[in-house]
């Protein structure tokens, strides 16, 4: 290989961007800085990133940040437009503050998108590497399952689910991670049928290795990164089932300051007090929009099949 | 006079930690003879036949003193005009031709299209061309290779027809990067012979992408070595085993050979002095 | 004494009308610290010999013995992992693209219960010719060469007597191939291995052979000596057409017209 004219390098980034790491902590260290480094590269991600960041700070300081509480009503001052006195994005139907109820918002936001994370894509990894891996029986078996599920409308399948197990915004998240997990399964299982012909799966089979092993010590490491970025590119969709289902009266219930409900409650003013029921939509666009960028740059960093980058 | 001029060509592509050059000011002609580009992975030989067609995708740059075919300028051409060069001028045949032809179409109506998008012909004569060139290839059964598609041919047929295709415009020029590294030897030598007749028939100029020293020896007229971007060292093809810089003997000498048996087999020591020499010239 | 016997293998794909026969009645033996070549043209059948006696391909006829114990089936038990190991042909697709060197070989290790983890990887390192420096890399940022090193040493780990090379420096350069060769020759001295080397290359598997099997469309057409072959000795008329290409390409015959 030719030579390539470094730029210069000192102390701790020289440290991680050594091609000769001297421990397991720093090889794994420099390749997540090498990561860092190409999401860093795409402004689009990185603007994505610093909404979230900013989404995070505001639901853990809601109640420094809030001018008003979110739940006091002033019927004397119901319907003020935004800009007014002491209400920047004015007041709702019962002379609540729109800002306030916004800033509480987003701790119900992230409480939704965190919980269908965790349960949906965990879900559906165990379901398709499981099935890529064994083949046979259970794979038939189990992507019919998968394929039932996928077969209903996503929101009419989390109506079914609501309606049966009691409107709430902890079964409108159950519901909503139900309907999630079909298409992380088909991800997943996809990717294991490649992955599982590799040579360095052979490979490890010569050792001796078991499908348990295989799967999460082998299989697991290279599904993951792909569906990392699947869901969160599919976190907008989340949000807004969420909101669809609290706009429907099933997801959270009144007071709460959830979104969807804020837009809902506003749809009866939409024409004369517009603002009651576009903030909140505002607020479920910034954050909707903010996940598509993160996961359009996660796609660039951590896709294995987009190269390394060199 | 020659077809190709290449001088102080250089395939520079940005990098996180700087810019990488690929080709390091590379100069060669290329008249009507079979010129050999031998190298390892890595030494920029491919870029080479890829930055003459201007195939090197942004953001990688080329840059050259002079890059001319038969006199015209093909650095500061259109990419319209360019297209037209690409395939009516020079042509390529790529390594495995899985990639090169389109999997959905069938054979006979690729090489028809190409035909007809750089003459213009109707469809009656380039249908004739297409069947002319397939037997050229020595295709038994034109017909009815035309009707088949690509996956349905094996690794040589489907090579042979690349070559057909690639020559049915009758370019003045013919890059073939690694033709027949990934065919098995007995389909190799076919394949050659074809290409090397049709070279000869038509006064082609020929270049001929390699990483194996045997098979350029004995199939090119000159070679040019390249190592890091450079050229290190040309020479007439049958003078290749006397060739005198030490990164070629390496190579030569780190080949097992069957008829020259050896406990241990040479191992090439790079020198970091090769990185600083200037390119050699293979300008004739 | 014979390591390693092959006794009318028979291996297909696929069942009915899609069978395919990659491997049709191969008898040979390879003694115990020898050097067997498999060589023949892709699809010959030479690389599914390797992978149906390891356990890679999964419909077989016939016997196979490793060390006079037969195999049975497709699933091999822990004390034959350890005996028997192989070294793929892309060193590009033969480790895990995201662990590092030094996570390969303890997994290998930690597999096959051996203790004293951390001077076995320095040895190991050592043994193919990498330096410890190379232990905390992933397979990207190791070229080629060191990428083949590196499944070396995970093939060597476990210290197996027998290993298997399905064209162990295909895809490398020539001068890498050199050096991978060399490598594979001192290691057998070392370790007293036996191999049994599968290549399409008769001068590599003249280089590391002693006996070799030309292989045609799954079957053993010749089996002979790699003194024989240096002299042109073959008896099947595929064995002599294969040593005619691999002298070079015959520029004469192509003046006559193909």
């Amino acid at each position: 290989m030719s030579d390539i004219s470094t730029t210069e390098t000192v102390g701790w980034r020289a440290w991680l961007m050594t091609d000769a790491p001297g421990s397991r902590t720093q090889a794994r260290l420099a390749s997540l800085y090498n990561g860092w480094l190409s999401f860093r590269s795409n402004p689009m991600a990185m603007a994505g990133l610093v909404i979230l960041l900013g989404l995070l700070f505001t639901a853990a300081f809601a109640p420094l940040l809030a001018p008003h509480d979110p739940f006091y009503q002033t019927l004397a001052n119901r319907l003020q437009p935004p800009l007014s006195d002491g209400h920047l994005l004015g007041t709702d139907s019962l002379g609540r503050d729109i800002l306030s109820r916004i800033i509480y918002g987003s701790r119900i936001t992230l409480q939704i998108v965190f919980l269908v994370a965790v349960i949906a894509p965990v879900a559906g990894l165990l379901v398709g590497t499981i099935a890529g891996y064994t083949g046979g029986w259970l794979d038939v078996i189990l992507m019919r399952i998968t394929d039932i599920f996928l077969a209903f409308p996503r929101l009419v399948l989390a109506l079914a689910f609501v309606a049966a197990l009691g409107a709430g915004i902890g079964n409108a998240i159950l519901a909503i991670s139900l309907t999630a997990w079909p298409p992380y399964a088909r991800i997943a299982r996809a990717e294991t049928l490649t992955i599982r012909n590799s040579d360095y799966i052979s490979a490890i089979r010569l050792q001796g290795a078991g499908p348990l092993r295989i799967i999460t010590k082998h299989i697991w490491p290279l599904c993951i990164s792909s569906l990392i970025v699947r869901v969160t590119l599919d976190m907008a969709g989340v949000i807004l089932a969420a909101a669809g289902l609290g706009f429907l009266g099933l997801g959270a219930q009144p007071p709460s300051p959830e979104w969807g409900a804020m837009i809902s409650e506003g749809r009866k003013f939409i024409l004369d007090h517009w603002w009651v029921a576009t903030m909140p939509g505002l607020a479920i666009f910034t954050v909707s929009l903010a996940f598509n960028l993160l996961g359009d740059g996660l796609r660039d960093v951590l896709d294995p099949k987009s190269g390394e980058g060199s | 006079m020659s077809l190709l001029d290449v001088e102080n060509l250089r395939v520079t592509f940005p990098t996180r930690r700087g810019e990488f050059e690929a080709v390091r000011g590379v100069s060669f002609s290329l008249g009507q003879e079979r010129l050999g580009i031998v190298g390892e992975s890595g030494s920029g030989k491919s870029m080479t036949g890829r930055a003459i067609l201007r195939l090197i995708r942004p953001p990688g740059r080329v840059e050259a003193d002079r890059m001319e075919l038969e006199g015209r300028d093909l650095l500061s051409m259109s990419e319209r005009d360019m297209q037209r060069v690409r395939g009516q001028q020079i042509s390529m045949v790529m390594q495995d031709p899985k990639f090169s032809l389109n999997p959905v179409m069938r054979i006979g109506a690729q090489i028809i299209e190409i035909y007809r998008f750089h003459t213009g012909a109707s469809k009656r004569a380039a249908r004739a061309k297409a069947i002319e060139m397939l037997e050229a290839v020595s295709i038994r059964d034109p017909e009815r290779v035309m009707r088949a598609y690509p996956h349905e041919m094996s690794g040589g047929m489907g090579q042979r027809i690349m070559i057909a295709m690639m020559l049915v415009t009758e370019p003045k020029i013919l890059i073939a990067d690694e033709p027949t590294s990934a065919l098995d030897v007995s389909v190799q030598t076919q394949v050659l012979q074809i290409m090397d007749k049709l070279v000869r028939e038509r006064g082609m100029g020929l270049i001929f992408i390699s990483h194996d020293l045997n098979l350029v020896a004995q199939f090119c007229d000159r070679v040019l070595i390249m190592y890091a971007g450079k050229i290190v060292e040309t020479c007439a093809a049958d003078k290749l085993h006397e060739a005198t810089h030490p990164y070629t003997r390496g190579l030569l000498n780190s080949l097992p050979r069957l008829d020259a048996p050896r406990e241990r087999l040479e191992v090439l020591v790079r020198d970091e002095a090769w990185l600083g020499e200037t390119s050699v010239s293979g300008r004739q | 004494m014979s390591r390693l016997e092959f006794e009318g293998l028979n291996v297909w794909f696929g069942d009915g009308p899609d069978r395919v026969d990659a491997v049709k009645g191969a008898t040979f033996e390879v003694p115990s610290g020898a050097s067997f070549g498999l060589v023949g043209e892709s699809g010959s059948g030479k690389s599914t010999i390797l992978r149906a006696l390891v356990g890679l391909a999964r419909h077989w006829s016939g016997r196979m013995a490793v060390a006079e114990a037969p195999v049975t089936g497709f699933k091999r038990s822990k004390a034959f992992y350890k005996d028997v190991q192989m070294v793929f042909q892309d060193p590009y697709a033969s480790l895990h693209p995201r662990q590092t060197v030094d996570a390969v070989l303890a997994e290998t290790l930690k597999l096959h219960g051996i203790g004293d983890v951390e001077n076995r990887i320095e040895q190991l390192l050592l043994d193919v010719g990498l330096g410890p420096k190379f232990r905390f890399r992933y397979p990207h940022q190791l070229s080629g060469g060191q990428r083949q090193r590196v499944a070396i040493a995970r093939a060597l780990a476990p210290e197996p007597s027998v290993i298997l090379l399905d064209e162990p420096t295909s895809a490398l350069d020539v001068s890498v191939q050199a050096e991978v060769l060399n490598l594979l020759v001192d290691l057998r001295k070392a370790h007293q291995l036996t191999y049994l080397m599968v290549s399409h290359d008769l001068a590599v598997v003249g280089h590391m052979c002693e006996r070799i099997a030309v292989m045609q469309a799954g079957e053993i057409v010749e089996i002979m000596s790699v003194e024989d072959m240096r002299e042109m000795k073959a008896a099947h008329p595929y064995t002599r057409q294969l040593l005619q290409a691999s002298l070079g390409y015959v520029g004469e015959e192509m003046h006559g017209g193909a």
